[in-house]
């Protein structure tokens, strides 16, 4: 078998036995936060009938290891089950919400990620003199300030005073494609402006690190430009780490972006577990949570395989 | 200038000149903004209700697990939603009197224990169905049987029997309740085809918009039912609820005009909020209020003495102008405030003084050990700063408070109606009886002050029975001199609904029963 099929099916396995157990991990842990759905449901109108009854309902009085197995047998036959506090179908609800939250995805990082590597690139061309150091100033100043404060400064004059574009991101299946991208343009700016600098900073760093061998210094000797010298010879070996953060701030766009969904009131992934861990809806938060394990251990698969077939001395091991 | 004014504001009451055309030309007339805005609104006003247009909430109050099940209904957005789709069978209007809806009339016998309501006739489900009797004996069995799990079940306690009889609904009760419209008002009782038994999420009522998209946690879509049985009610083409639980990002939703409504103003942006020539921020007094409660059954606080210390070193004015903003009322120690009929405004306010609270701690004999309060801001916004100025005055009165914060998460079934001393929030109810059966009659599973004396429980019965209203305001006034002396409820204040409207809307009611109108702005208002 060739290497490299042999390692992603053994990545592959893995990663469906880390799924497993970030399952077991995601269910034990709920089940230890104090209270339970129907509690959560009922809240401060609680009372000890209601709750009994819901509870039956809900099917909560069973014990916990029965209620998970049962979730795994459901998923194993692709059944995410219901949602125990609105009844409604689990897969129909992520459907539409993972959706959007690709979609959001996608645009941020369709614009940030050739951004960040080329402002790197350009970082590199011009280092230590000023674009270098604008560049640097930007980008750090960005994903320094907290995310929801650019996201209501972008608002403010944007949409309230500019009056551009909307500050509420809802998208729907009702809206053409442009209208969505029109839609999403505050937050898919606030998040290219949040993922710009990590990727910007490790680019330039592992660049410049390479800018030092030797045959660096060969290609410059050949006559290259100085920009051709970086993007064509530097930049492929530098690939690796590059591939890595820039994987890594792809699964941030996935599931870490929370805050922008709630500031822009983008219906996506995030606030759908939160609401659904606040509420305790055991299946949901399941589901969402082996949802962006995959996404975290699909990325970082890509990465390893990406950095492998990118080095010919892993690529062709002795 | 004045005949022309008055010819163009007869216009817009005929309804040929818009609100654009008349604002330029009554400013060609040299008449300023703010004056020519307050002539339409009132021109329009005089024109009445015109139909049309797309409405649009942005609301807190939503999550994504939500359900359109009424009984599953505790947050604002659910609250709109039932609001929007369905119809109780009476409603409490803005004055404190009982409206018919789905009932057209409501007759208690003598003794206020058997109460008929006649049904409407030809009121029709969006899914085509005819409402009867059965439909309506079929949603309360749902509210009230053993295995119902609903928000209203506390309510639906006294009821002995119910029975569907021709046009007429028949509630039988086990104790006379002169009240018991006001029960059947519960924006949970929303009346079900076959009262919901098979599908209680479906959406399905007879309210003035049916459901169109459902996407809990994103937003609510209705669009006008044309056979609503009042065509009076709803005059928008559609309704949108969108879910904005950031306070931001509604207030900026609604500045740059992207919804119409929205409710929770947070009162230190109302202010700045309220100067947008575009938009109107209303302040109305309801019945819901920020408490401090201390359990009567437990120690230290089975001591009155020490409960009448921690009531007397509270300074509630401070309390209003910081935690709220001025966007309240201060509170008395008793649930009940002059939105409230029957309210006995006589009844002395308690003073903040610290020489009283220092007397009565000193006659408590407390060791001097310090009293913990559990706080968490998911109690009432600002439940934690409230619960920081409470601790500074009552330190000056000797008195010392320690404050434990709680997550907010799981606050109201590990804290709240456990711990002996926290911050909670009541929403208030549409009649005291109601307020203190919920919360202070002996045997009510919400009596999170554990206020347990038979006295009070006889008068509440007392009153209940009573159907001679100066007798009964007579009875609730000694009820709540009991609560406000002897309970273990610290009332600093009632907040006020703080919501922001765009001018584009007209027929604004201030109703202190809910927010947002009681949830009747969809029904009341329309666009000018």
């Amino acid at each position: 078998m060739h290497p490299i099929i042999k390692l992603v099916s053994q990545r592959l396995a893995l990663g469906l036995l880390l799924l497993f157990g970030a399952s077991a991990l995601i269910f034990g842990l709920t089940e230890a936060l104090p209270g339970d759905a129907a509690q959560a449901v009922l809240g401060q109108s609680a009372t000890p009938e209601a709750l009994a009854n819901l509870r039956e309902e809900m099917g909560l009085n069973r014990p916990a290891l029965t209620r998970y197995f049962e979730w795994l047998g459901g998923i194993l036959q692709g059944d995410l089950g219901q949602s125990l506090t609105n009844k409604l179908d689990i897969a129909e609800s992520i459907g539409k919400r993972l959706g959007n939250t690709l979609f959001l995805a996608c645009a941020a990082a369709v614009v940030s990620v050739p951004l960040a590597i080329f402002l790197g690139l350009l970082a590199v061309r011009y280092r230590n003199r000023w674009p270098d150091k604008l560049i640097s100033a930007i980008t750090l100043t960005t994903v320094s300030i907290p995310e929801f404060l650019i996201g209501y400064v972008v608002i403010y004059f944007v949409s309230v005073k500019l009056g551009w574009f909307s500050s509420l991101a809802m998208i729907n299946d009702t809206m053409s494609f442009g209208q969505k991208l029109n839609a999403i343009a505050l937050p898919a700016f606030v998040l290219t402006l949040v993922v710009l600098a990590q990727m910007m900073r490790m680019t330039r760093a592992a660049i410049l690190n390479l800018m030092q061998s030797a045959y660096i210094e060969t290609a410059e000797l050949k006559g290259l430009s100085n920009f051709q010298v970086i993007a064509r010879h530097a930049f492929p070996n530098a690939i690796s780490p590059i591939v890595n953060v820039v994987m890594l701030n792809l699964a941030y766009l996935v599931v870490g972006v929370v805050v922008v969904e709630v500031v822009f009131v983008y219906p996506g992934m995030g606030q759908y577990l939160v609401d659904s861990v606040t509420k305790r809806d055991v299946p949901v938060v399941l589901a969402c949570g082996v949802v962006f394990a995959a996404v975290y251990i699909g990325l970082n698969m890509v990465a390893d395989i990406v950095s492998i077939l990118a080095n010919p001395r892993l690529r062709h091991p002795k | 200038m004045n005949e022309q004014l008055t010819h163009m504001a007869g216009q817009v009451t005929a309804g040929k000149l818009t609100r654009r055309e008349f604002m330029g030309k009554a400013a060609a007339l040299g008449v300023s903004a703010a004056m020519a805005s307050t002539m339409f609104a009132d021109a329009a006003r005089a024109a009445g209700p015109k139909k049309g247009g797309d409405l649009k909430f942005g609301l807190q109050g939503g999550e994504s697990t939500n359900s359109l099940d009424p009984a599953t209904y505790a947050s604002s957005v659910p609250f709109q939603n039932g609001k929007q789709f369905g119809d109780q069978l009476v409603e409490v209007a803005p004055d404190g009197s009982i409206e018919p809806r789905l009932a057209e009339a409501v007759e208690g016998s003598a003794d206020a224990k058997v109460w008929t309501f006649k049904l409407r006739q030809g009121v029709e489900f969006h899914n085509g169905k005819t409402m009867t009797s059965e439909d309506v004996l079929k949603t309360m069995e749902r509210h009230s049987n053993e295995d119902s799990k609903s928000g209203a079940l506390g309510i639906m306690k006294g009821i002995e029997s119910m029975k569907a009889d021709g046009d007429n609904f028949q509630v039988t009760l086990t104790e006379p309740n002169a009240d018991l419209p006001y029960l059947m008002a519960d924006y949970h009782l929303i009346i079900q085809p076959d009262g919901g038994m098979e599908n209680p999420g479906a959406g399905i009522g007879t309210g003035p918009y049916q459901l169109e998209v459902d996407e809990p946690g994103v937003r609510h879509v209705f669009k006008k039912f044309a056979n609503h049985w009042n065509p009076d009610f709803g005059n928008f083409d559609s309704v949108e609820v969108i879910v904005i639980n950031d306070a931001t990002a509604r207030t900026a939703a609604l500045q740059s005009g992207q919804v119409h409504a929205i409710n929770r103003v947070e009162p230190k942006v109302a202010d700045l909020l309220g100067r947008a020539p575009n938009l109107t921020v209303h302040s109305t007094a309801g019945r819901g209020h920020y408490v401090f409660i201390m359990h009567c059954d437990t120690a230290p606080f089975d001591n009155n003495e020490l409960r009448l210390a921690l009531k007397h070193a509270i300074n509630r004015q401070d309390l209003v102008d910081k935690v709220l903003r001025g966007y309240g009322t201060i509170g008395n120690d008793m649930p009940i405030n002059a939105a409230y009929p029957l309210f006995d405004g006589s009844i002395p306010q308690r003073d903040y003084s610290l020489e009283k609270a220092a007397e009565h701690y000193a006659k408590s004999g407390h060791d001097g050990s310090p009293i913990i309060l559990r706080v968490a801001d998911g109690a009432f916004p600002g439940a934690v700063d409230a619960a920081a100025l409470f601790q500074q005055s009552a330190a000056q009165a000797g008195i010392p408070l320690e404050i434990k914060r709680e997550p907010n998460d799981g606050y109201w079934s590990e804290v709240w109606n456990v711990q002996p001393f926290c911050a909670s929030y009541w929403g208030g109810r549409p009649v005291q009886d109601q307020m203190y059966a919920t919360a202070y009659l002996s045997t009510a599973d919400w009596n999170d002050t554990r206020f347990k004396v038979p006295e009070f429980d006889e008068m509440l019965f007392a009153a209940r029975a009573e159907l001679d209203n100066d007798k009964r305001k007579d009875i609730y006034s000694k009820m709540g001199m009991m609560v406000r002396d002897q309970g273990g409820l610290i009332c600093p204040m009632f907040n006020d609904f703080v919501e922001g409207v765009t001018n584009q809307l007209e027929g604004w009611e201030s109703d202190p029963t809910q927010e947002m109108m009681n949830g009747n702005m969809s029904r009341k208002m329309w666009f000018a």
